[in-house]
């Protein structure tokens, strides 16, 4: 009994330290919405993501000032007026998939998984829960997904002027390419 | 000793809790620090009336229409000058890079056509560096292109020709209030009289307290080093009142001041008009500006 405890536990710690994390720092997020007068679009090519594989944990940080629009003017307005980055200079998550068992990660190929968890924008944050897929390939792991976010669920005010402009909802876009962390 | 076991298990656990935590913790500490660089120290490339610090990014053209009317105490007969609309800058105002704009104008004050330049030389950061204040060069060449009021004489083209340089220096302190100096140069090849300086020589201020996300109150005053009594003409110190309004995609900024001009020569060397007097004019600036050149971005991987 007292050998199975000590094994139980030193598998534990095996897996805790060989923990199987994958990290990229140059991820895609983008955003896109269509109005009659100009589509709002931006991509921020420096998301900075990690992926636990041996849970399915997944978390995620974007810098705001690091989305960037065609129309300078846009992202200026975008920082100052929307999402103030200057105080709030990060947007994040922290969720899960929630199918981990579904995905085999040794083997190549595309696997659908479902993902929940936390998005933090402009300080506010709401429950999200997403389709995506994850796509195992040699010497990595691509993750991206497709869903929409309501600006005002965060907070996001937009004033009556420019209201019209905006569709209800952005269309946000998810692109990782993980690389497997290197242990110490 | 059977107890130890659990106790580790017992640790252990909540350690698999905060997962996320530590993943998160791991992200930070694998980010670089990056410089972030203060944006929209002012709304526009000017102030009021002369150039504030910032610039046109890269590939982004600024159509600018300025006015200013008749001065207020011309009476209710003139409606206090807003009949006067005789008074147009049109300007064509681009970036070349992020660090450098060009643009042209022609004003209606003397028939002047205007060129010139601005580079961002230092810009304020935090982060990875930091940098207290922003500070910018401009240059621009005045041509007046009035007649010459004695054609008898010799007339030199270059008579009509005049310099300014500046050194804009500004800092945003937060996000409601922005500051700028502005050490100004001006050579006049050509001035009405012998007694009248051709180089003059000024010191600007300039502010701007946001009120609203899209609506601030700025100010704008040019102290003249060279002793007034010593012109031809009566000058005075311009200062311009007024506020920045901020729709979608256009600036306005309207305002009060006692200076007619719109370009730098005329505003700070030329202006006659003084607020003691009533010679106060309303003016505005629209600023649309458009794309003509997007950014290249790495495609989405």
């Amino acid at each position: 009994m007292k050998r199975l405890t000590f094994i139980f536990i030193l598998s534990f710690l095996f897996l805790a330290g060989n923990a199987q994390k994958y990290m990229t720092k140059n991820g895609y997020i983008g955003f896109f919405s269509h109005t009659p007068m100009e589509d709002i679009k931006a991509d921020n090519n420096q998301v900075a993501g990690v992926l636990d594989i041996s849970t399915g944990d997944m978390v995620f940080q974007a810098l705001i000032k690091s989305f960037h629009f065609d129309r300078a003017l846009m992202e200026e307005h975008f920082n100052e007026n929307y999402m103030e980055s200057d105080k709030i200079p990060k947007a994040s998550f922290k969720g899960k998939i929630t199918n981990p068992a579904s995905v085999n990660f040794t083997k190549n190929g595309v696997y659908e998984v479902t993902v929940e968890g936390d998005l933090t924008i402009h300080n506010a944050t709401n429950k999200i829960s997403t389709k995506g897929t994850i796509e195992v390939v040699t010497g990595g792991i691509n993750a991206s997904s497709k869903f929409k976010i309501i600006p005002e669920d965060y907070k996001i005010t937009i004033p009556g002027v420019v209201r019209d402009k905006f569709d209800k909802s952005m269309e946000v876009t998810v692109n990782m390419k993980y690389a497997p962390v290197e242990n110490k | 000793m059977k107890r130890l076991p659990l106790i580790i298990l017992l640790i252990l656990i909540p350690a698999g809790i905060f997962a996320q935590d530590d993943l998160m913790n791991l992200l930070d500490q694998n980010s670089p620090k990056e410089i972030n660089y203060t944006t929209a120290t002012f709304k526009s490339t000017r102030v009021l009336n002369g150039h504030s610090i910032e610039r046109m990014p890269a590939g982004q053209l600024d159509v600018r229409i300025s006015h200013r009317f008749g001065a207020i105490n011309s009476g209710a007969y003139n409606f206090f000058g807003l009949d006067q609309f005789t008074n147009v800058r049109l300007g064509l105002e681009y970036g070349i890079t992020n660090w450098l704009m060009i643009g042209v104008g022609r004003g209606s004050y003397e028939k002047t056509f205007d060129g010139f330049a601005k580079f961002s030389v230092l810009r304020q950061s935090t982060g990875a560096k930091v940098m207290p204040l922003s500070l910018s060069v401009f240059s621009s060449v005045a041509l007046k292109s009035l007649k010459f009021t004695d054609p008898a004489r010799t007339n030199y083209f270059s008579s009509r020709l005049a310099y300014v340089a500046q050194i804009l220096i500004a800092r945003k302190f937060n996000q409601s209030f922005s500051f700028q100096l502005t050490p100004t140069y001006i050579h006049r090849n050509l001035v009405a009289t012998e007694f009248d300086p051709n180089d003059l020589m000024s010191i600007g201020a300039g502010g701007r307290i946001k009120l609203s996300k899209r609506i601030s109150f700025n100010a704008e005053y040019y102290y003249l080093v060279n002793p007034k009594t010593y012109l031809s003409q009566q000058v005075y110190n311009p200062l311009s009142l007024g506020f920045d309004i901020e729709t979608g995609g256009h600036v306005f900024q309207l305002f009060f001041t006692n200076s007619v001009a719109m370009i730098e020569k005329g505003i700070i060397g030329e202006t006659t008009g003084s607020w003691a007097k009533g010679d106060i004019h309303f003016g505005f600036n629209i600023s649309r500006v458009f794309t003509l050149k997007k950014e290249k971005k790495p495609v989405a991987n």
